[in-house]
């Protein structure tokens, strides 16, 4: 039961990471958090559903379309929602993602209706049993994809040219410009990349929970933005480590305390450790710039 | 090589240069020298484009780079080793010193230059792998240089680079100097150990508060009595 619960809150988990990582990452190299980004997360379950229902295209082929829709739909709302507010406030930029991320949803809302969506099950409803556990192959898809794109994010960011700048740039823009970096092309690579994972985690969790609504990026986007905290935001190992242990949390939560409070359980985390670690887990204690 | 032609800059209303006239000649080393403050760095970030002239031009090689970004401008041939080194401190020294050759594609040859920093900098050798932001100071005031070099510049701004450095490192480091102008880069120095840099250098100019007050070549600098009693502690 225990091993059980625990496969399942890995599962949820990784998918509040792959949403964390966007949040890190455009706070990385902007120190903005991308109130728009649970809504590029619902853009891509319903890219997902559409594909695969009204134009029939193939389950994985119509979640790559949804990551490269996800990622220029992240990289529109930067250009036009943050990119003309580079030299104003901290806080202007804020309020202008808290815009966009209305205005997303209620467009959604607006062209989609308030109904929720039934995403089909793209695959035949296989259960492998093991002795500690049962996993679906749905779920099995869930984790593998999960896995997959962190680890190619991990490889995208330490060993790829741009990978490095965009590390180069984060961690110190004017120098970074200095070696002939056009920081924009960063920012813009920064959201693309970030919403597609987005995107993808929206996929996931619509063959996951069978649900798609206008407005069911609000409580995932949280918590990945939550996740992003608790590991320490800017830090990328830390945004997927958060993601698994909220994962974890929320299922043992939900299990062992109350489903009532699975929600309430993310939150909790969060302030428990922000106790403990202001920074987060792997973040850095304070910033040293030089 | 560079012109200077007459920039001003400003920081929100605050007039940080006045009408600066600088001048470098291929193969040149000039020193820029002044107390803190006068506007050295802002002359250095003016010409490498991290900062708007809000008035008069700069020149690169007879091209106006005066609206051109930063990126652009290195792409140009002017690299800059900033104030205080900036190295990346989470990137290791191998990925600091790939970032400064940024905007090449030659790998070959890119590998290559980073054993020649090595070379020049053997203090550095055998430590690719470690943070940037773990070296002395000195290590990365060479780490920041060699990364400067990496773009294979025609022209290299220094700022400070003896800034907070032990006697003996930096005589090592105005060494270096010294012998990456006999190789052939032509060099923009700021300096406040003012009696360094004109022992270094070929011509000099002097700022006070946002204006260049004094020119010449150091020689002539060495033996001016306002020098002398203002910046080498003499008189
Ligand atoms: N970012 C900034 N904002 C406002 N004023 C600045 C800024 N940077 C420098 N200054 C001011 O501009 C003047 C010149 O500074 P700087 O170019 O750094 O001098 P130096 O390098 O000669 O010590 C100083 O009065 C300084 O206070
Ligand atoms: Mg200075």
């Amino acid at each position: 039961m225990f091993v059980q619960q625990l496969m399942n809150g890995v599962i949820l988990g990784s998918t509040y990471a792959l949403i964390a990582l966007g949040y890190t990452m455009v706070y990385g190299i902007i120190e903005l958090i991308n109130f728009a980004h649970g809504e590029i997360y619902m853009f891509g379950a319903f890219v997902g559903l559409l594909l695969v229902t009204v134009l029939d295209i193939p389950f994985f082929l119509a979640f790559l379309l949804a990551m490269a829709l996800g990622s220029l739909l992240g990289v529109t709302v930067e250009y036009l929602a943050y990119r003309p507010l580079r030299r104003s406030s901290r806080l202007s930029a804020l309020i202008s993602a808290i815009g966009a991320s209305f205005f997303l949803s209620n467009l959604a809302l607006l062209i989609m209706g308030s109904q929720p969506f039934s995403f089909p099950n793209p695959f035949e409803a296989k259960i492998y049993h093991t002795p500690l556990f049962i996993i679906s192959r749905v779920e099995i898809t869930v984790l593998l994809s999960s896995l997959i794109l962190m680890i190619a994010l991990t490889f995208f960011v330490q060993r790829t040219k741009i990978g490095k700048a965009m590390r180069a740039t984060a961690q110190d823009k004017d120098t970074a410009s200095l070696m002939g970096i056009n920081i924009d092309r960063i920012i813009t690579i920064t959201f693309a990349v970030g919403s597609a994972l987005g995107a993808a985690a929206g996929v996931m969790v619509g063959i996951y929970f069978r649900t798609v609504t206008p407005t069911m990026g609000f409580m995932p986007g949280l918590k990945g933005f939550v996740a992003a905290v608790l590991g320490g935001i800017g830090n990328i190992p830390g945004a997927m480590l958060g993601g698994i242990l909220l994962g974890i949390a929320e299922v043992m939560g939900a299990a062992y305390i109350s489903s009532q409070y699975r929600d309430a359980v993310a939150f909790a985390l969060l302030i428990i450790i922000l106790l403990f670690k202001p920074a987060g887990l792997l973040g850095r204690p304070a910033q040293e710039k030089v | 090589m560079l012109k200077v032609e007459g920039v001003s800059t400003f920081y929100g209303n605050i007039q940080a240069l006045r009408q600066i006239q600088i001048k470098v000649k291929p193969g040149e080393i000039v020193t820029l020298i002044g107390a803190n403050g006068v506007g050295k760095t802002t002359t250095l970030k003016t010409i490498s484009g991290l900062i708007r002239a809000s008035e008069g031009r700069v020149l690169f090689n007879g091209q106006d780079i005066t609206a051109e970004p930063p990126h652009k401008i290195v792409e140009m041939g002017i690299s800059q080793v900033p104030e205080g080194r900036c190295v990346f401190p989470r990137l290791s020294l191998r990925e600091n010193l790939e970032m400064g050759a940024f905007i090449r594609q030659d790998k070959e040859t890119i590998a290559q230059d980073v054993e020649q920093v090595f070379e020049t900098f053997p203090q550095l050798k055998g430590r690719d792998r470690q943070l940037a932001g773990t070296l002395s100071g000195g290590e990365q005031q060479m780490l920041a240089m060699g990364r400067a070099l990496m773009s294979k510049p025609k022209l290299l701004l220094l700022d400070e680079p003896s800034m907070g450095l032990a006697p003996m490192i930096v005589v090592e480091i105005f060494k270096i100097i010294e012998e990456i102008n006999r190789q052939g880069t032509t060099i923009l120095l700021v300096e406040q150990n003012a009696q360094l840099a004109l022992k270094t250098a070929h011509r000099g100019y002097v700022m006070e508060t946002g204006q260049v007050v004094l020119q010449g070549a150091t020689d002539t600098l060495l033996n001016n009595d306002q020098v002398r009693r203002a910046y080498l502690g003499e008189g």
